[in-house]
């Protein structure tokens, strides 16, 4: 069982959508993550969708995908080299003092920029791969996060290579 | 400028749909009005579950795309058990729903049920038509989806403004084309010649041959591959009929209710090769001991079937059809397999399908006395149970098309409304269907619509007084605990009176063949109501996880 980042590329029409996530809930997959959006062709859209699995099991409902006529390709990041970024915004307690002082530094570190701040809260925006999102989500519990917000991964292959309607 | 209705009537005969079968309400109103006075015949049922069965037993027993037409929210939600029966058993069928007005879609409006979500992981595709321009299109489409790769049905639901709205003529292309669907026909040329290079080092191969044959028309190339080769061939439930039943390399049906030479085989072949099969449980019993010493070629015009069940040595991802021609063009010279054809031959010598001959009404008798009386001039219909288990093992096939059932699904209901449905596809032979006396009661009221079109359809009910299968189960695997599988004795004779359909009651042996030659004598439907051995078995069994060749009720070995 490992995370499988799936890229997908659908017809832009009503319920794709729904279509597309059923599969894996037939087949008693949790999806880890989802992003939905419009991309380089006209009248398709991009879903990247991250789950857990075996291999086997993988594969079988992207052939199940395949299937789905608003479907025009599927396939899977993992198995190539690839970029993976996934954006979060965490609001998090920080009274004024030392707190919100360390708050700050830990952004820093992280390369977060602070995109709101409040007498009682600051909201960092931050960008990477799901590990560096969840580590610093981690290390700022100890000021108490209010609200923890992602988009859910996208990715793209390195190279030349592309996830294209064409072969 | 035309409806949108009055757009989908000519669609589908454009498409060639002879017959649709429907039932109306209030969003279809301008639908059915369009029907008055159309061409296209349409056939009332009396419940819509039986409409979307019709619709299947006609595309089985034709080939062709079947129709149904039913209303919003309650006329839709009765087709469901029909549409997943096709897509269970990959059958082209188009379901055509009237929905509620696209002003008040989702409003809960009366009559709404979102027919679309609901049939989403039961429709190959489905479709909810916006404008009444968009209605040809969608017809084409749905046409081109439902019958082409691996068949399945596909819904199209049009809201009342559809209908009654107003389109200009749009021109079609000449050829679907969807970026998002291109089944592949035509076989990896490698993977065939890899295919016969097995083949060439088999000794004991054998031929596992599911519907996929029968839904591509491709029971002669299979025929000639297997005699020409000299493989063996077992066929699903959903097969049967793809190699006559007397051809000597036919074993008959493999699984769950197959004959033991048949599952003898699958365990001792050497080389397995399955064409538009799909490795069901009901077939392989326990999958790790499922062939266990063979190699597996699998050829399949649905890659996602590949390596689903059971990983496979050679896959073939194409129509079966064409990949049997292109495996018959490249095949050299084959050995006679003659050691392994001379074992079969033996194992189905000492292992013949067993026919009581206590005293006493035997269902299977029955069977073979219908089988010997049509021969090959009959297509039978089943419905679900031991009825369907004793029509597969002992009525002779001859030809692809002429046994129609619910494989997949396992729908009791489906065969009186799918005979309805084929008698249309094969008004030139009749249609029988072998129903129990649970499933019959299913769909009953179709005699409403038989009895009125005088449609010949010929009810051979095998009455036992029980959900009989569930009681095998309950008799074999849970202590004779008959629970809630008795059924309280039908007058099905008097049934049908009431809705003036013939109809005979047979007790005995000897008025089996006097009551199936009555009902060829008359012109319109005939009820047969056979009062057999109530505690018959469907015998050999496989037992629930065993594996194949572990069956109960056979000979001894
Ligand atoms: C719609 C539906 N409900 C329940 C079942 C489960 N089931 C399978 S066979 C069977 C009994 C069928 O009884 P009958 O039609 O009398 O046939 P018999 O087995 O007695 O020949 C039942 C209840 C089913 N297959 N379909
Ligand atoms: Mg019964």
């Amino acid at each position: 069982m490992k995370p499988h980042t799936l890229s997908i590329l659908v017809e832009n029409k009503a319920g794709v959508l729904s279509r597309v996530t059923g599969l894996f809930s037939r087949r008693g997959f949790n999806i880890e993550s989802l992003a939905v959006g419009p991309c380089e062709e006209p009248g398709m859209s991009r879903i990247t969708i991250v789950v857990i699995g075996d291999d086997a099991k993988v594969e079988q409902v992207m052939k199940q995908l395949n299937k789905l006529i608003d479907v025009i390709k599927v396939s899977d990041l993992t198995e190539n080299e690839r970029v993976e970024r996934e954006l979060a915004l965490i609001k998090v307690t920080a009274e004024q003092g030392t707190s919100r002082a360390e708050i700050m530094q830990i952004a820093t570190i992280f390369r977060a920029s602070i995109v709101d701040v409040s007498p009682k809260s600051l909201v960092l925006q931050v960008i990477g791969e799901t590990d560096k999102i969840d580590a610093l989500e981690k290390l700022l519990r100890q000021y108490g996060v209010k609200e923890f917000v992602r988009t859910g991964t996208i990715g793209i292959l390195r190279g030349s290579k592309i996830v294209s309607a064409q072969k | 400028m035309k409806t949108g209705a009055k757009i989908l009537v000519e669609s589908l005969l454009r498409e060639g749909t002879e017959i649709i079968f429907g039932y109306p309400g209030g969003v279809v109103l301008p639908i059915y009005d369009e029907l008055y006075d159309s061409p296209l015949r349409h056939l009332l049922v009396r419940h819509e579950q039986a409409a979307a069965h019709a619709a299947d037993g006609y595309a089985r027993a034709s080939g062709r795309v079947g129709v149904c037409l039913a209303t919003s929210g309650p006329g839709a939600c009765n087709l469901v058990t029909g549409i997943a029966t096709s897509y269970m058993d990959s059958t082209p069928v188009i379901a055509i729903t009237g929905q509620v007005p696209t002003n008040l879609l989702g409003n809960d409006a009366f009559q709404e049920s979102d027919i679309t979500g609901i049939t989403l992981p039961i429709t190959k595709h489905n479709y909810l038509v916006k404008s009444a321009g968009e209605v040809s299109r969608v017809v084409q489409e749905a046409f081109y989806i439902a019958g082409t790769g691996r068949p399945g049905p596909v819904l199209i639901d049009i809201p009342k403004d559809v209908s009654t709205g107003l389109a200009a003529e749009v021109k079609l292309p000449e050829k679907v084309v969807l970026r998002g669907y291109n089944p592949t026909y035509k076989g990896h040329k490698r993977q065939i010649e890899k295919a016969l290079e097995l083949l060439g080092h088999a000794e004991r191969p054998l031929i596992y041959a599911g519907g996929g044959i029968i839904s591509s028309n491709a029971s002669p190339e299979l025929i000639e591959f297997a005699t020409l080769a000299s493989i063996p061939v077992t066929t699903t439930l959903m097969g049967i009929g793809c190699i006559p039943c007397h051809h000597p390399l036919n074993l008959g049906m493999l699984g769950m209710h197959g004959t033991e030479y048949a599952n003898f085989a699958v365990t001792e072949c050497d080389l397995m090769i399955a064409i538009g099969a799909r490795f069901d449980d009901r077939v392989t019993g326990k999958i790790d001991t499922f062939a266990p010493h063979a190699k597996i070629i699998h050829i399949d015009i649905d890659p996602a079937e590949i390596g689903k069940n059971k990983r496979v040595d050679v896959p073939i991802v194409g129509d079966v059809k064409a990949v049997l021609k292109d495996l018959l063009a490249l095949m050299k010279k084959q050995d006679a397999h003659e050691i392994w054809v001379k074992k079969i031959k033996h194992w189905k010598q000492h292992h013949p399908l067993k026919c009581p001959s206590t005293d006493g009404l035997h269902p299977q008798f029955v069977v073979r006395t219908l089988s010997d009386l049509v021969k090959d001039k009959a297509v039978i219909v089943s419905e679900v149970g031991q009825n369907q288990m004793w029509t597969a093992q002992h009525f002779c096939f001859h030809n692809p098309r002429t046994w129609i059932t619910s494989g997949g699904l396992g729908t009791m209901g489906f065969g009186f409304p799918a005979a309805i449905g084929a008698h249309f596809a094969r008004p030139d032979v009749p249609t029988f269907v072998v129903a129990g006396d649970g499933s019959i009661q299913m769909n009953i009221q179709e005699m409403g619509t038989v009895a009125a079109n005088n449609i010949p359809v010929k009810i051979v009910i095998l009455n036992n007084m029980y959900l009989g299968m569930v009681r095998q189960w309950q008799e074999l695997f849970f202590d004779h605990r008959y629970s809630y599988t008795e059924m309280p004795p039908v007058d099905f004779v008097k049934i049908g009176q009431a809705y003036g359909i013939e109809g005979m009651r047979v007790d005995s042996p000897e008025d089996v063949l006097p009551a199936f030659q009555a009902s060829l004598d008359c012109d319109g439907p005939f009820v047969m109501d056979f009062r057999i051995e109530r505690e018959e078995n469907v015998f050999p069994m496989v037992p629930a996880g065993a594996a194949i060749n572990e069956m109960i009720g056979g000979h001894p070995r």
